[in-house]
């Protein structure tokens, strides 16, 4: 085996060529942030900096400090490729310079504050919808189910098409407003600190319902659709018919048989729908005032914050490719059809 | 002479005509999905039109009337003349909720319209290029893709946006959710040219010293025009999903009374804790109407541009 046929398998190995598809969205994602600015002709940072001189008040203290990292940090006097290469050396040790805002804790500290109640957010939700929205497809999807379940699941089908943040409206102002069974706003209660208590985390779930609950609502349909597609694509294959002839069991057909082989392809879409999850959970988060990322997001927003901003679509994006990577190399060992060699 | 052809020509077209809408008739009771679809989106045109035609739309502005009024609560600020109030109440800033709903619909199905447009046609050509030529102009085209699909395209429309900023008109929010509206199409339609190449008649084509051009735009296209359109109806709907996020972020056009923007005073004045039902309700009603029915229409076209999903179970 001479040294180029190792380079040549190694390059049509299926983990490889996945790995260098992961480091690819991280290059053109960031490149993207790094052009958009600049391309746009407008300078967002200096015009924060400008604005707070204006007016006074509180930045005052920070506002030269800050102007000086600025200026050092970016070099605006050199030329764009090295801008660039600093950028991008930044970005690598996850360095995203300090919140304009909130200066001087750094963007990281500010992600690492909120991360989690959205990580803990969207896991459960994702899972849920997941779990319950393929059930209820695959049930939609067999024809021997009972027809009232058309008439339970269509209307939740049709949530699918709807944002999650309506619903969040909606919801909070049935339950939160009128019922007044959940709380209006918030992660926790306003007077309570965060600790390790059966208390608090009653309240966290407690605040969590409604949020979840619009979230879960309008992404089962999803799944729903999904699974009923495949369920029925499967309905005419040779192993059904082969296993329906041997005089099986109807549900030991439906378990062993055709929701077996359908639930595949719901795990690939997993990877593509966490993105849609995460951006749809924004407006939710901001509606709910809920501690989370998409709240961070938004406040960076309306303060023009934009290294946090920047700093957090990075992060996400590396989060998204990373959890898109996970899923394309382990799917081949839930299904033996697609090999590690074959490349995509 | 002629009066009696014109006659009988006009007699033709009128019981073709006829012919056709029983046909669309019964093909709607088959698929009742797209006639639903149709028939939401088409109540709101009418509510449009109608409220043109009859309503002072241009109270959309804010200072119109008195903040917050409830619908038909007497205006305390124009005594005499609006005594019975108005029929949506007003918002914190004193907009018209009616004015607001009627100017603001096609406002935002108009974003919808120019992101879908551009999405579509830069989708389609990329589709083309990438499907008929193959090799690496197909690698490089199919990996953007790739990649574009992995990225929420509004984490990066946030990035433009947060940019742009300083007055943003409507048809530049177009522009702008255009950025990403390609993606999807030019991955869907690229899969579908694919399957096509292989056909007998593209091959005659071939043979017969036709150029890729023409056969891609002359032979393919017309062939594609039924799926084109059905994936119009879907990157539609995406498009206006998209605006209406960035502009409830508050990265909208601001002095324009979009649905979004309508979302984002909503979220903005916190009308759910004060319960203004009437200023949060109907924008949420008509962006549910709009979203379900561009979706029920998509479903139904899907139907009918690609026979294989036609009633199987």
């Amino acid at each position: 085996m001479t040294f180029r046929d190792i380079l040549a398998s190694i390059y049509t190995n299926y983990i490889f060529r996945r790995f260098l598809f992961f480091l690819l969205i991280i290059w053109i994602a960031s490149t993207a942030i790094f052009l958009i600015p600049r391309l746009s002709g407008q300078d967002p940072v200096k015009e924060k900096l400008l604005l707070e001189a204006q007016r006074g008040g509180h930045m005052q203290a920070g506002l030269e400090e800050m102007a000086a990292e600025y200026s050092r940090k970016f070099g605006l006097d050199k030329p764009l490729l090295v801008q660039y290469g600093n950028y991008m050396a930044d970005l690598f040790r996850f360095d995203f310079g300090p919140s304009i805002a909130y200066f001087p804790k750094s963007v990281n500290s500010l992600i690492g504050d909120s991360v989690i109640w959205t990580f803990g957010l969207l896991a459960v939700c994702t899972f849920i919808a997941f779990f319950v929205g393929t059930i209820a497809g695959a049930l939609l999807g067999w024809p021997k189910s009972p027809n009232f379940l058309q008439y339970i699941f269509m209307p939740i089908l049709t949530l699918a098409a709807i944002p999650y943040y309506l619903l969040a409206l909606v919801l909070i102002y049935i339950f939160a407003f009128n019922l007044d069974w959940f709380p209006l706003f918030g992660g926790y209660a306003v007077a309570t600190l965060p600790e390790w208590s059966f208390n608090f985390a009653w309240d966290v779930v407690h605040h969590a319902v409604l949020p979840a609950s619009s979230i879960v609502l309008a992404s089962l349909g999803f799944w729903a659709l999904g699974m009923r597609g495949m369920m029925v694509t499967n309905q005419g294959e040779d192993f059904m018919i082969a296993a329906e002839a041997k005089g099986l069991r109807s549900i030991r057909l439906f378990f062993n048989y055709a929701v077996r082989n359908a639930v595949l392809p719901q795990t690939t879409a997993l990877a593509l729908s966490l993105g849609t999850v995460f951006t749809g959970s924004v407006l939710v988060e901001v509606i709910f005032r809920y501690p989370g990322l998409g709240n961070t997001l938004y406040q960076a927003i309306k303060l023009n914050d934009f290294f946090v901003i920047r700093g957090m679509i990075f992060i996400v994006i590396v989060t998204l490719g990373l959890a898109t990577f996970i899923i394309d190399v382990t799917y081949p060992l839930l299904d033996p059809r697609v090999s590690y060699k074959k490349g995509s | 002479m002629t009066t009696a052809t014109t006659d009988a020509s006009a007699d033709l077209t009128k019981k073709t005509f006829r012919r056709r809408l029983e046909d669309f008739g019964r093909y709607i009771r088959r698929n009742p999905s797209l006639g639903v679809g149709i028939a939401l989106l088409a109540s709101l045109l009418l509510f449009v039109i109608i409220g043109y035609a009859t309503y002072e739309v241009e109270r959309f502005r804010p200072l119109s009337g008195g903040p917050d009024l409830a619908p038909f609560e007497p205006d305390p600020y124009n005594p005499g003349t609006r005594d019975g109030g108005y029929i949506l109440g007003t918002d914190r800033q004193g907009r018209d909720v009616m004015s607001v709903m009627i100017a603001g619909i096609p406002l935002t199905l108009q974003i919808g319209l120019i992101a879908g447009l551009i999405g579509i046609s830069v989708g389609t050509i990329l589709a083309f290029v990438a499907a008929y030529y193959g090799g690496w102009v197909d690698q490089v085209i199919s990996t953007i893709v790739d990649v574009g699909l992995t990225i929420p395209g509004i984490l990066i429309l946030i990035v433009i946006a947060v940019n742009i900023q300083s007055g943003l008109s409507v048809q530049q929010m177009g522009l702008a959710v255009s950025a990403v509206a390609w993606v999807w199409p030019a991955r869907t339609i690229r899969a579908q040219v694919l399957v096509m190449r292989e056909q007998l008649y593209v091959e005659i084509a071939r043979l017969s010293g036709t150029s890729g051009f023409s056969i891609m735009f002359k032979e393919m296209l017309p062939n594609l025009a039924p799926y084109i359109g059905a994936s119009l109806v879907g990157s539609v709907a995406s498009a206006i999903l998209a605006s209406v996020g960035l502009e409830a972020l508050g990265l909208g056009p601001f002095d324009s009374p979009t649905l979004g923007m309508t979302i984002y005073w909503n979220i903005q004045f916190s009308s759910i804790l004060h319960g203004m039902w009437w200023w949060f309700g109907p924008p949420i009603l008509v962006l549910a109407m709009i979203f379900v029915g561009l979706f029920l229409i998509t479903a139904g076209l899907d139907e009918w541009s690609n026979p294989r999903l036609r009633k199987r179970v």
